[in-house]
């Protein structure tokens, strides 16, 4: 007889699709590590409804439909699959419950969850109930020669990274950030096991009511969603020079951002805040002009791509930190780029 | 009257370079320790709801003996006692036990809580684990990512802002919240404060046998999760220094990279060959 397969599950975080497809990097990578340990790929979908709602707006998938039938094209070899009106709304303690029982049943190897919010709160709490470790927001998943899941947490800002295992205890979790992982293509052949996992017969209502919930996906964040942010600090000298990263930004067709030191002198508005105590930016280019690089800073924009800095000292954190930097004084570089970018683009 | 309790951790102050970028390892020495950010809204959270309409506070860390200064910081903010949790065998707790921990402890020194408080995540681990797996050790109802409460009788009333949905949510006291640092803004100490912090302040100390804590199920021992290395992500990280003049660099700049910037802002940047 064969034994059973080990399990990794990814649970199915599909209220903003669109925007966040953190669900469907995981069961990319999830696959990966799955043939390091000879798992299969599960996701977990709890809701109401769930074969009704659309996914990729192409999506044709003859046998499996809604949010099972994106998973299994993206990857999944099974999907449990509680649907039912009491989970129509996402619900903390509902969901953990569900949750705890069918991992009790089925005792995967390795959780995965996404790093959104409600994952945050969720895994924490699943964690708790199994009595097992978890890794925090990962960075990184891999498996190791133990064949222990090796996971990256980020801290201080992402100015160091933890390497964490979970020893004994299982099965081992992990929250994941959204965006570290690629999704893999589609594939609306691929076919996969659906499982039901059926409600217990008394359910507890959860304790925390839902009063009003609108949801709003498309919310601006202009900063936060930049491809390009040009960020000064005060380095830059004064307003006057501040306002000159306007224009670049305005040609690059980018946004603006500054440090504290900066909005405190009133050169930008506090909107335009990128730090601990601001907004958190994730551009594919970063600038940064006449910014030290102080945790409270940089804690903000680690997810840049590639970042560009300029300052007068070599040796400040930011330039440490930057693919590019460049040794002078912030605003005749902004101006000298200026002109350059006027003349290159046309 | 409510009973408050406030979460509180104290962490490196880090502003430039705290760790050591050739080992990636933290210079704790130095690095001053100050109270988290996010506790700190939690406490003045706490101390709006006692304004209003009364209430005890306590505020109750874990942490080395220098953790103290944070628990004098809240009571010259306004805090009424705090509780010191500390002892070597509370070292290097997960989240977890470290919940654990704390829940023993709030259900020794502070039973009978209405409300408790904890910041939303810290800045040193970042886990945000910590609020919701103490709401699951004390088994009461608890909200993360608070930006908002009010409290009318027994009911807390709570808005909030993630995964792209605003909400408003209610639960019965006893109950918890992590909350952000959005709408609650540090404080500075009042007049008078820091007297109350020094001159006869309300503070116990526990250690994990005064607590009752099973020494297996506390600090490194009873965690889960190891921490096998550390490292520094941007500690040798090769890049491209550019220097002279302005105009020169920003040629430069173009030539290596006018793919990289130009992919960027969806343009082709490159200028014909003269
Ligand atoms: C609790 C807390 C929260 C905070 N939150 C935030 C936050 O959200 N966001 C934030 O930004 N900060 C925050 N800070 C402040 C942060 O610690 C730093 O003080 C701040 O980021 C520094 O801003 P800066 O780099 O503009 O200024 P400085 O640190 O003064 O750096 C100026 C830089 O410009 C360089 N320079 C000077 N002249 C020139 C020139 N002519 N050309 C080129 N370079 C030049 C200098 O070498 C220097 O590196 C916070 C601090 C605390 C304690
Ligand atoms: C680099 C590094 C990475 C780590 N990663 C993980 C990980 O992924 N998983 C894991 O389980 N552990 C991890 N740990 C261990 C973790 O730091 C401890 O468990 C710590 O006690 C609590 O975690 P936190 O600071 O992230 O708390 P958070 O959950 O971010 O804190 C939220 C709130 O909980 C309250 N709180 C937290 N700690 C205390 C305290 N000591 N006293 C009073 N109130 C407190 C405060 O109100 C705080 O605002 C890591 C440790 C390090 C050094």
């Amino acid at each position: 007889m064969t034994a059973k397969k080990r399990g990794i599950w990814v649970f199915g975080d599909y209220r903003n699709y669109f925007q966040n497809r953190v669900t469907l990097q995981l069961l990319s990578r999830a696959k990966e590590l799955a043939v390091k340990i000879n798992a299969e790929v599960c996701a977990v979908v709890f809701g109401y409804k769930t074969d009704e709602w659309k996914g990729d707006v192409l999506s044709y998938n003859p046998t499996f439909c809604g949010v099972v039938g994106e998973y299994i094209a993206h990857g999944a070899d099974k999907v449990y699959l509680a649907d039912h009106p009491r989970l129509a709304a996402y619900s903390m303690e509902t969901y953990t419950l569900l949750m705890e029982r069918l991992v009790k049943r089925e005792k995967p190897e390795i959780i995965l969850i996404g790093a959104t919010a409600f994952g945050r709160e969720f895994a924490p709490r699943v964690a708790k109930r199994l009595g097992t470790g978890l890794t925090a927001d990962c960075i990184g998943l891999d498996i190791n020669e133990e064949g222990l899941l090796v996971q990256m947490a980020p801290s201080f800002g992402g100015n160091l990274v933890a390497e964490i295992v979970t020893l004994e205890r299982r099965p081992q979790m992990a929250t994941v950030r959204p965006g570290t992982f690629q999704e893999i293509p589609h594939d609306y052949v691929r076919t996969g096991e659906v499982v039901k996992v059926p409600l217990p017969k008394t359910l507890p209502a959860d304790r925390v009511r839902l009063v009003r919930s609108e949801h709003h996906p498309q919310r601006e964040q202009k900063l936060e969603d930049a491809k390009v942010v040009v960020c000064g600090g005060r380095g830059l000298g004064s307003k006057k020079k501040f306002a000159k990263l306007f224009e670049l930004a305005e040609l690059l067709g980018g946004e603006v951002g500054a440090t504290r030191p900066v909005v405190y002198a009133d050169w930008a508005d506090h909107d335009a805040l990128v730090g601990q105590a601001g907004k958190h930016v994730r551009p594919q280019i970063l600038f940064s002009f006449g910014i030290s690089g102080a945790i409270q800073h940089t804690a903000a924009c680690n997810d840049a791509k590639f970042i560009i800095a300029v300052n007068k000292n070599p040796n400040a954190a930011m330039m440490k930190r930057a693919d590019v930097a460049i040794v002078a004084d912030a605003s005749q570089i902004c101006t000298t780029l200026i002109q350059e970018l006027k003349r290159r683009i046309r | 009257m409510l009973k408050l309790v406030v979460c509180i951790k104290q962490v490196p102050m880090v502003s430039e370079l705290p760790w050591d970028p050739a080992t990636g390892t933290i210079q704790r020495d130095l690095a001053e320790g100050m109270m988290n950010p996010a506790c700190r809204s939690a406490l003045d959270a706490a101390l709006r709801i006692k304004e209003a309409a009364g209430g005890e506070i306590t505020a109750i860390t874990m942490g080395p003996p220098m953790a103290e200064e944070i628990l004098r910081e809240a009571i010259a903010l306004g805090a009424d006692r705090g509780v010191l949790l500390t002892d070597r065998k509370m070292a290097g707790a997960d989240t977890s036990v470290t919940s654990h921990t704390l829940a023993r402890a709030i259900e020794k020194a502070c039973p009978g809580f209405d409300l408790i408080l904890c910041g939303f995540s810290t800045i040193d681990s970042e886990t945000a684990q910590v609020g919701p797996q103490l709401a699951e050790e004390l088994d009461i109802p608890g909200v993360a990512y608070v930006n908002e409460l009010e409290i009318s009788g027994r009911t807390v009333r709570m808005q909030r802002f993630t995964d792209n949905f605003l909400e408003t949510l209610e639960m019965d006291l006893p109950g918890l919240v992590t909350v952000t640092t959005g709408r609650y803004a540090p404080r500075h100490v009042p007049l008078g404060g820091l007297q109350a912090a020094f001159a006869g302040a309300d503070i116990v100390s526990l250690d994990a046998a005064a607590v009752g804590l099973d020494p297996e199920r506390i600090g490194a021992k009873g965690s889960a999760t190891k921490i096998r290395n550390v490292y520094s992500p941007t500690a040798g990280k090769k890049n491209i220094v550019l220097t002279g003049a302005p105009k020169r660099i920003v040629e430069q700049l173009f030539e290596r990279f006018d793919d990289k910037i130009g992919g960027a802002i969806g343009r082709d940047l490159k200028t014909e060959r003269k």
